[in-house]
């Protein structure tokens, strides 16, 4: 069966694919996708002389597996979540990266210093730590205003509804810090019965309340039209929001969730060497300072938050809108993508039948 | 049958006018009297306001003016399902749904009709048609005729006292057309209803009709038992319409005891009946059938006046000769002659004299 | 005449009609199947494939099988409920030696994840340090995870050490494997797929009656206007085809959602006040309004399409016979429409069954129906049981379409 699967994707694959020389970047489209073309994927290309091009998926993670097992691989690089870099790479799918092929931070900082740790994985490597927040209206919300995750679910001091991500992910972490857990101990904590069941407890206040988003964008589209007092949302949208569109959202960093985006390259890509070639340039301290300039996700090495950065409409400083930004490090988790690589499936069951009670 | 009078007749169009866009009359002033039992056809070419008329009876079209009568009602604000109409359609509209027996049900269902009784009934009009063992099928599975006797059937099963019928024999062969002509007829005057039947074929006019109303532009030409209607036509659409007719312009020359002396405009002189004309010098158009011409100058009376002819071509067609003849200027006059024994066969660019008995020609409109 | 039917008709040149009658349709066959035979490869290698691989996916597994033959050995040789003893234990480190030197590790975790949680990430920290383990095999295995003692982790290794497993199915139903190989029903919280099934087909029945009884009136209209008026009809019928999915659900939400249009002017109208304002999305109700304009073309169209062709006639000829207008419609023109009717319900309701991401957006809480756990697994490469849950599904609109074929007949079916 496992042939018939090879010939039919081989010959598909084959009708569609220009073997080009020809670098392919898969990334999530939207104004992430744009921002990895115009900081890396352009530059590159100009730079190296190297023809390079920018494809869009919903999750770039999903077709690799396909490829991989058809071998028809016809992307060289692809941007992917951290659990799925982590799970990919340990059934074989990913070319492994040698951190030390990375170059040195622009201040000379070898590069498996510079990186903060678990930025560099065995098959990828960061391209900017993005965050789960949450956010209001300032406009709407007046007076006292919301500052910590126990905010979020206090339903007597903030009336009103609630945004939330429709899945577990991030969503029963941040349950339990507002329940009062220590940050070093979500996953402990998430790991037993009970946790979970505390998790859930929690969610339960505001459950009634809760309008549950599905896409990224719609979050932030919640707020602007007053259906919700406030939402988690990917502190990215928010800033977009904010700054591009002028609307008059706050963040509250108080116990957001990031974890690190990486660039990954395929097992058999068509331009293994040259993908390598690109990731080195995209991670350097300049080209993610360069992707900062776009969006509001933060580089992940030290070298790169060294000086300022400022947004590219040229006056807002880029700093304290990164996840990164040692103000808002107070209270944050790091997604744990061990833990969410054994539990994903069971918390996502248990998730959706809680919803439908 | 007479033709019934305004009081005692069971259908009754009164002063009928029809437009469906509000620009123009599709039926213009409608006056008819239908007897009962009467069997009257509306003929006419298409286009006429036939099926607009029977469908205005049909209570499926609201007359724009006038009033049409049913056994002395007016039934103007009658819905069609209470006025107790049969009607069989061009396309037959069988139910495709139901079986033949289904679809004789349905009428008698409708009036709350028990269930042995039904059966009776569609048993007995099965029969009637000849249909009783297709009860079973569906319309789709039945040959263009049996539909035909089926919607007939599905028309009658019910006892209407009128029934309207429009083209039913449009889409048969010609034989079979003939047959069902004479079945249709049979029942007509076994069940002695009243039956409105729309046609375009004359034959079929002639042939099944008590009385004829000839429709053109909206309006009925003439209307007439069969025998008048050719024989004997108003005016010169009808003449045109029924039958085969040769048409001669002329002048009135004299009117004197029923008979008229035209000049023709190439000035022959030739004999006619004046039926629209009155007067000395009247322009008018002389309708001559062509079975009336005669050319064997030993048939015709002796006071016949005579014109010259010559023939263009003979057609032979079994049962006659149809022969076209160049007569006062016209290329198209036809005769027709029957093919006895011995009867004198014509060769093209034959001269001839040819004429007829008066009263067979007739001095229609002024022209 | 009836003598000669009966007996064994032959040829003019003497063979047997039925023979010669064979032989000319055969021919005709063959040629009537090269000109099919692209589209019938087409349909092998675009859906007849897929479809077989996805069944084959939804109980295939080798994950595990492949990647560990010492413990696949081990689970051969000794019966279900053997304490693993020493050799066991053996097998467990020369299979976590292999995965290390292959890279197989994730895999064959995560088909064992998919039987019990949390045993990937056991499995994958196992083999990472598998060249260090030495004999007594347990001690070592033990001492880099105390959960190797752990009957459930031998039993759910057990099971995946079969390539072909039922257990997607079961998990699709809910169910799981206890410790001692049984079948139960899952603890409380997690059972959903039952659940959503239910909710999927029930969701999907409710959004293809209100399609119908909206299109229905719409469909007659269409059919009974003059041309023009009723293209312009048609166009708009027709322009959420043309309108691109994520737009038409972004004004819904516009339009439907609390602070939204129609909120906005039932309150201005004095009809609700400001904390009335009602619920139409985000819920249940949103998912059936936009889902209903969503589908509501794939049910007018058949329906246009079938009513288009009766003539008005049969519904005269009705009325001539006695029927009042209401008769007339129950007994002649709907049972005409019924191969519509079919068509379109079958095709709306097969569209809603595996619609995700309309629910998905506007559903709120509830909005969550089976295609969206579909959804999920695919995104997460748990492609066998995206697949067990696809056949059932498949499973499920096939018993719906053979109730139809045998409620209604399938040959009453129009779809345009
Ligand atoms: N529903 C309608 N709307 C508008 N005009 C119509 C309609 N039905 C008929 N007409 C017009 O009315 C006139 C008479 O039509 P009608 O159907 O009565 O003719 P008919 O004598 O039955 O012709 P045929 O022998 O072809 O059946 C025609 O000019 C026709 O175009
Ligand atoms: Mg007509």
């Amino acid at each position: 069966m496992k042939k018939i699967l090879i010939l039919t994707t081989a010959l598909t694959g084959m009708a569609f694919s220009a073997a080009a020389q020809e670098l392919t970047v898969m990334s999530w489209g939207g104004a992430y996708g744009e921002a990895q073309t115009e900081a890396h994927v352009k530059p590159w290309s100009a730079a190296t002389g190297f023809a390079a091009k920018m494809t869009d998926s919903d999750n770039p993670a999903t077709p690799i597996k396909a490829m991989v097992e058809a071998g028809n691989v016809t992307i060289d690089v692809a941007s992917i979540e951290y659990a799925d870099a982590i799970r990919l790479c340990d059934e074989g799918m990913l070319e492994p990266i040698d951190i030390n092929a990375l170059p040195a931070g622009a201040d000379g900082t070898p590069a498996a210093e510079d990186f903060i740790p678990g930025a560099v994985t065995e098959c990828a490597v960061s391209t900017d730590i993005w965050s789960n927040v949450f956010a209001y209206d300032t406009s709407k919300l007046t007076g006292t205003v919301p500052t910590t995750a126990a905010d979020f679910f206090d339903l007597e001091k903030f009336p009103g509804k609630r945004g939330l991500k429709k899945g577990p992910k991030a969503v029963l972490e941040f349950a339990l810090i507002a329940d009062g857990v220590p940050v070093a101990e979500v996953y402990d904590v998430l790991g037993t019965p009970e946790g979970v069941d505390r998790a859930f407890a929690k969610l339960d206040t505001i459950k009634s309340e809760v309008v549950w988003w599905e896409a990224g964008s719609q979050a932030p589209q919640l707020l602007a039209d007053g259906e919700v007092v406030m939402t988690t949302a990917y502190n990215g949208r928010i800033f977009n929001a904010a700054i591009a569109e002028n609307k008059p959202f706050q963040i509250v960093w108080d116990g957001q969730i990031y974890e690190n985006e990486m660039y990954a390259i395929p097992k058999g890509a068509p331009n293994k060497d040259k993908a390598l070639e690109f990731i080195a340039y995209a991670t350097s301290t300049e080209g993610l300072r360069a992707q900062a300039t776009y969006i509001s996700y933060g580089p992940a090495r030290k070298s790169a938050l060294k000086d300022e950065l400022l947004y590219k409409d040229g006056k807002t400083v880029m700093g304290p809108h990164l996840p990164t930004a040692p103000e808002n490090m107070t209270n944050a988790l790091e997604t744990s993508a061990d833990f969410w690589v054994d539990r994903n499936e069971e918390l996502n069951e248990r998730f959706n039948a809680w919803l439908a009670q | 049958m007479a033709a019934a009078s305004h009081n005692d007749a069971f259908v009754v169009f009164d002063h009928v006018q029809k437009s469906y866009d509000g620009t123009s009359l599709v039926v213009k002033d409608l006056n008819l009297n239908i007897g009962k039992g009467e069997f009257l056809t509306m003929l006419g070419p298409s286009g006429s306001g036939k099926t607009t008329c029977l469908m205005m009876l049909a209570g499926f079209e609201t007359a724009t003016n006038g009033e049409i009568l049913l056994d002395g009602r007016p039934i103007n604000q009658v819905p069609p399902h209470k006025r107790g109409i049969g009607m069989v359609f061009q396309n037959y509209a069988l139910f495709p749904h139901m079986t033949v027996g289904e679809n004789l049900s349905f009428p008698l269902e409708v009036r709350g009709m028990g269930k042995s009784e039904r059966e009776a009934k569609i048993m007995r009009a099965l029969d009637m048609v000849q249909m009783g063992k297709f009860a079973n099928r569906r319309p789709a599975q039945l040959s263009g005729g049996q539909q035909q006797r089926i919607a007939l059937a599905r028309a009658l099963v019910f006892d209407p006292k009128l029934v309207l019928m429009d083209e039913p024999l449009g889409a048969l062969d010609k034989q079979l057309r003939e047959h069902m002509q004479f079945e249709i007829k049979h029942l007509h005057e076994s069940l002695g209803i009243t039956v409105v039947y729309v046609t375009h074929d004359q034959g079929e006019a002639l042939t099944m009709s008590d009385r004829i109303a000839v429709f053109n532009d909206g309006r009925i030409q003439q209307l007439a038992p069969p025998a008048d209607l050719y024989e004997r036509p108003d005016n010169s659409f009808v003449a045109q319409f029924i039958g085969e007719n040769n048409r001669l312009e002329g002048t009135v020359e004299e009117i004197k005891d029923g008979r008229a002396l035209v000049r023709l405009n190439t000035g022959e002189l030739i004999d006619a009946t004046p039926v629209n004309v009155s007067n000395k010098g009247q322009k008018t158009l002389v309708s001559i059938r062509p079975e009336r011409v005669e050319f064997k100058a030993e048939l015709l009376p002796a006071d016949a006046h005579l014109i010259e002819a010559e023939v263009i071509e003979v057609i032979y067609m079994g049962d006659l000769f149809r022969t076209v003849l160049k007569v006062a200027g016209h290329d198209d006059f036809v005769i027709k002659s029957r093919n006895t024994l011995g009867q004198r066969v014509l060769t093209p660019g034959e001269k001839i004299k040819i004429g007829w008995a008066p009263q067979d020609a007739r001095a229609l409109d002024p022209v | 005449m009836a003598d000669v039917t009966a007996a064994l008709l032959t040829t003019a040149d003497g063979r047997p009609l039925k023979a010669a009658l064979a032989e000319a349709q055969s021919r005709a066959r063959r040629r009537a199947f090269l000109l099919v035979a692209p589209l019938l490869a087409f349909v092998v290698l675009t859906f007849i494939i897929p479809i077989g691989q996805m069944l084959d996916r939804s109980f295939h597994h080798d994950g595990f099988s492949a990647n560990a033959p010492n413990l696949v050995e081990w689970f051969d040789a000794n019966p279900e409920g053997t304490v693993p003893d020493e050799a066991a234990f053996a097998a467990l480190a020369a299979d976590m030696k292999l995965m290390k030197e292959n890279k197989t590790a994730g895999e064959a975790g995560t088909r064992v994840n998919y039987t019990l949680a949390e045993t990937r990430s056991l499995i994958t920290k196992t083999a990472r340090g598998a060249d260090k383990l030495a004999p007594p095999f347990k001690e070592a295995l033990l001492a880099i995870d105390d959960r190797w003692d752990d009957p459930a982790v031998w039993q759910a290794m057990r099971s995946s050490a079969s390539a072909y497993t039922a257990d997607f199915y079961l998990s699709a139903l809910d169910m799981e494997r206890a410790e001692d190989g049984s079948i139960q029903r899952v603890e409380e919280q997690g059972r959903i797929y039952v659940y959503l099934f239910f909710k999927t087909f029930l969701l999907s029945g409710i959004i293809t009656l209100v399609c119908l009884l909206l299109a229905f009136p719409v469909a007659h209209l269409l059919a009974t206007l003059p041309m023009a008026k009723a293209n312009l009809l048609m166009i708009l019928v027709l322009l959420p085809f043309w309108t691109s999915l994520l737009v038409r659900t972004t004004s819904w939400i516009v339009l439907l959602q609390g602070e939204g249009v129609v909120n906005d002017i039932l309150l201005s109208l004095g009809f609700i006040g400001d904390d009335g304002r009602l619920k139409m999305i985000y819920n249940q109700t949103g998912t059936i309004i936009v889902m209903t304009h969503v589908l509501l073309p794939f049910m007018i169209l058949p329906l246009y399409s079938v009513m288009r062709v009766i003539p008005p006639s049969y519904a005269r000829a009705a009325r001539s016979l006695g029927a009042t207008s209401w008769t007339t419609f129950r007994r002649i023109y709907l049972p005409q429409t019924l191969p519509g009717i079919g068509a379109g319900s079958l095709l709306v309701f097969i569209l809603a069954v595996g619609y995700f991401i309309t629910p998905a957006l506007v559903g709120g809480a509830d909005g969550q129906l089976i295609s969206n756990l579909i959804d999920f697994h695919m995104r997460n490469s748990n492609w066998s049981m995206a697949a067990a849950l696809s056949a059932m599904l498949l499973a499920g609109v096939l018993v719906l379409y053979w109730l139809y074929d045998r409620l209604i007949g399938i040959d009453n079916l129009k779809l345009g």
